[in-house]
C-alpha cells in the first residue's frame, strides 16, 4: 500500500499529525503516474499494441506546479497556518476545465494549442481548499462519447481493471486516474452520465450534483442546460469532502442556485431507519436499437446488474430502510431520444465559437476568404463526434423542424421531470428518499467494440441521462464485479439538492460491505507496483 | 434499412454542412450522414408519446424559484488582469487587431 492508495480522510489525518508531508503524498501520485500511465494522450499518435497495456489517463501532467503547491502546504503546516480541508490531497482535472497557464484542450485538435488565461471556479475552489493539481486528464472530444475513444489525444484512457477495455466516458480519464491511484480525487462533468458511467466502469464513486449546485464557470460547454461538474473519488466520504469544496453559489455563473450548502461529511453516519428507497421496473430494463432493422426492443438488464441492485436493496432493508417496489418512471425510455435532440441543439450553439479566429486551431491551407477559413479550420479541427453533434443540432432546431423535434423533446423533458417529482414528492404516493438502479446497461466494453456506432454508444447512458434532463442528483458506487472481473456500479438518484442523503446512503452501503471479498480486489495493473 | 432512415438526403446534408461551416471529405460525409439518419430513427421514438398541449417545454429540469436565484454581480467594469494572455491565443493578431482573410460581402436585394 502506497500513500497514493490511501483515502483522503486518512491522509488528511496523517498530514496533520506530521506523519507524512504533502510533498510525499504528491510524489507518491507522480510516481504512480510514471509507472502505470504510459505515454500521455497526444495528437497524431500511431496506434500500437503497447496502448492496451497502460492507463493513459493524462493529457498533461503538471509535476512542477504540483510539487510547488505541495511544498507551500508543508511550509504553512510547519508555520502552524491554516491549510484548508483538502490540504495536500492530489487531484486530477478533466481537460474540459480551464486552468490558467495550462493547455485546456477539451481533447480536441481545435483547442490543442489553447492555453487558458484563467481558471475555472471549481478548480479554483479545490486549490483554495489546499488540494494539489497533478494534471489534466483525457476525455471524449468535447465530452462527446461514453468510452473516451473519440479523444483527439491518443492513446485514449484504458480501464485500470482491464486495459483492453474502455474506462467509460466522458470523464474516463478522471475515473481511470482515481481507480489507478494516480490521483485521490478528480473533477469531472456529467451531461448524460459522464461522471457516473465511467465511475461504474472503473469501480469508483462518481456523483452528478443537482444542476446549479456546482458552478460551470470556466467549463468548456457542451449542453449548457445539462452539464454538471462533480466529484470522482474512491469513497463516499472522500466525495463528500470534495463536494464541501466545490458546491455553492457562484457570482460568475447565474445558473448556480442560492441554496445552503451543508457539510456533506456531517450526515454520513446518520441512521437509515425510516428512509424510503425505491426500485423501478423502468430502470431494470434496457432499450436497444437493432443494428440491422433499426427497430428498438426492450430487454432486462444483465442478471449480474439486477442481482447487484437487489442485494443492495437487501442491505438497505437490513439497515432499517424501507424498500418501495414498482415505482413507475415510465418516461425513462425516452431519455436518450430526447437527449439526441436537446443536447445536440445546445452543443451546436456552443461549438459555433470555435472559428480559427480568436483562439485555437486555424487551418494552414490557403483560403480565399473568411468563410473558407471557418470551414477549413472547423473541418480540420473538429473530430467526427463534434461534427455529428453540430449537424444534428442544426437540423432539429431548424425553423421548419423545430416543432417536430426540439420543442417536442423539451416537452418530453417535462414528462421526465414529472416522473421524478412524483417519485420524490414528500406528500405523494411513493415519498422516496432515493431510487436505487443499476448505473449502466453493461460493464466496461472492450476498446473498439462500440466506437463508431453513435447510437449504440449513446445508449450506454440510458440509465443515467434522465437525471440530467430532470436536473436531479445521482451517484454511482461500486457493488462488486462481473464474471470476468470488471466492476459493476449501482446508482442512487435523489430529489433536488439531496446530495447529502445520497452520500449518506452510499457511505452506509460501503460500511455494510466493508468486509466483502470483492472489496479486497485491486486492479491487476497495480500488482506490478 | 427502413425508408425513414433516409430523412437526411444528400441535399439536406449538404445544406446543413454549409450552415455549420464545416469542410468535410467524402468519407466523413458518408459516415456523418448515415449516423444522422440512424440517430433520427431513435428520435422518432418520441412520436409514440401522446403529448397533451398543456405540457409545457422544459428548458431545464430544476425549478428556479426567486429565492434560489443567485445574487447578480454589480454591473461594474472589471478589467481582466492580463489581456495579453487572451490576445496571444489568436492565430493572427497585429497592432491590436485580429487578422482574418477577405470578408465576403453579399448585397441584399
Amino acid at each position: 500500500m502506497h500513500l497514493c492508495d490511501l483515502s483522503v480522510l486518512e491522509l488528511s489525518r496523517m498530514l496533520r499529525a506530521g506523519e507524512v508531508s504533502a510533498l510525499e503524498i504528491t510524489e507518491s501520485c507522480l510516481r504512480r503516474i510514471e509507472v502505470v500511465d504510459g505515454i500521455p494522450g497526444r495528437l497524431d499518435h500511431v496506434e500500437s499494441e503497447q496502448d492496451n497495456t497502460r492507463v493513459h489517463a493524462f493529457i498533461t501532467v503538471t509535476p512542477d506546479s504540483a510539487r510547488k503547491q505541495a511544498s507551500e502546504i508543508d511550509l504553512k503546516l510547519a508555520a502552524g497556518e491554516d491549510v484548508g480541508p483538502l490540504a495536500g490531497i492530489p487531484f486530477s482535472v478533466k481537460d474540459v476545465f480551464c486552468v490558467e497557464n495550462t493547455p485546456s484542450t477539451a481533447a480536441s485538435r481545435i483547442l490543442a494549442n489553447f492555453t487558458s488565461p484563467y481558471t475555472a471556479a471549481t478548480v479554483q475552489r479545490m486549490l483554495a481548499a489546499g488540494a494539489v493539481m497533478v494534471g489534466k486528464v483525457n476525455l471524449d472530444e468535447f465530452t462527446f462519447g461514453s468510452s473516451n475513444e473519440s479523444s483527439a489525444f491518443q492513446p485514449s484512457p484504458r480501464n485500470p481493471w482491464n486495459t483492453a477495455h474502455v474506462p467509460g466516458g466522458s470523464s474516463g480519464g478522471s475515473a481511470a486516474s482515481v481507480a489507478a491511484g494516480e490521483a485521490h480525487l478528480s473533477l469531472g462533468t456529467d451531461t448524460a452520465g459522464s461522471i457516473r458511467q465511467p465511475a461504474a466502469f472503473c469501480g469508483v464513486v462518481g456523483m452528478k450534483p443537482t444542476y446549479g449546485r456546482v458552478s460551470r464557470y470556466g467549463l468548456i460547454a457542451f449542453g449548457s442546460s445539462l452539464d454538471c461538474p462533480g466529484p470522482v473519488a474512491r469513497s463516499a466520504a472522500d466525495a463528500a469532502l470534495m463536494m464541501n469544496a466545490i458546491a455553492g453559489e457562484d457570482s460568475k455563473d447565474a445558473t448556480t442556485a442560492r441554496v445552503l450548502v451543508p457539510d456533506y461529511t456531517q450526515s454520513l453516519d446518520r441512521d437509515l431507519r425510516g428512509m424510503r428507497i425505491g426500485l423501478s421496473p423502468d430502470f431494470l430494463q434496457i432499450t436497444y436499437p437493432d443494428p440491422d432493422s433499426g427497430d428498438y426492443s426492450q430487454q432486462p438488464v444483465p442478471e449480474e446488474m439486477q442481482r447487484a441492485v437487489m442485494e443492495a436493496a437487501e442491505i438497505y432493508r437490513d439497515l432499517g430502510a424501507e424498500i418501495i417496489e414498482n415505482v413507475p418512471m415510465p418516461n425513462t425510455k425516452y431519455g436518450i431520444p430526447a437527449y439526441f435532440v436537446i443536447s445536440r441543439v445546445e452543443a451546436a450553439s456552443n461549438l459555433h465559437r470555435f472559428d480559427g479566429v480568436k483562439y485555437g486551431y486555424r487551418t494552414k491551407n490557403p483560403v480565399r476568404d473568411l468563410k473558407e477559413l471557418y470551414q477549413r479550420s472547423r473541418g480540420e479541427g473538429f473530430g467526427l463526434q463534434p461534427k455529428l453533434r453540430i449537424l444534428m443540432g442544426m437540423y432539429v432546431s431548424a425553423a421548419q423542424y423545430s416543432e417536430q423535434y426540439y420543442q417536442r423533446a423539451l416537452r418530453v423533458r417535462t414528462l421526465i421531470r414529472h416522473d421524478y417529482d412524483q417519485a420524490f414528492d414528500p406528500n405523494g404516493k411513493y415519498r422516496l428518499n432515493a431510487l436505487l438502479t443499476p448505473t449502466t446497461p453493461t460493464t466496461a466494453f472492450p476498446v473498439k467494440d462500440v466506437f463508431g456506432d453513435s447510437v449504440m454508444m449513446q445508449y450506454a447512458d440510458q440509465l443515467t441521462v434522465t437525471a440530467n434532463h430532470a436536473g436531479t442528483p445521482g451517484i454511482s458506487f461500486p457493488s462488486g464485479f462481473d464474471p470476468v472481473g470488471l466492476p459493476i456500479g449501482i446508482q442512487l438518484l435523489g430529489a433536488d439538492f439531496s446530495e447529502d442523503l445520497l452520500l449518506q446512503l452510499t457511505h452506509a452501503y460501503e460500511q455494510a460491505t466493508a468486509d466483502a471479498e470483492w472489496r479486497k480486489r485491486r486492479p491487476p495493473l497495480l500488482e506490478e507496483v | 434499412m427502413p425508408e425513414r432512415t433516409e430523412e437526411i438526403t444528400p441535399e439536406v446534408f449538404n445544406h446543413l454542412v454549409e450552415l455549420a461551416a464545416l469542410a468535410l471529405n467524402e468519407k466523413e460525409a458518408e459516415y456523418l450522414r448515415s449516423e444522422l439518419n440512424k440517430q433520427l430513427s431513435a428520435v422518432h421514438e418520441l412520436e409514440a408519446i401522446e403529448l397533451d398541449e398543456n405540457i409545457p417545454p422544459a428548458s431545464h429540469g430544476v425549478p428556479y424559484p426567486a429565492d434560489h436565484k443567485p445574487t447578480l454581480r454589480a454591473d461594474v467594469w472589471r478589467p481582466f488582469h492580463q489581456t495579453a494572455d487572451i490576445t496571444a491565443q489568436a492565430p493572427q493578431f497585429e497592432d491590436g487587431y485580429l487578422i482574418v482573410p477577405e470578408i465576403p460581402h453579399t448585397t441584399l436585394e
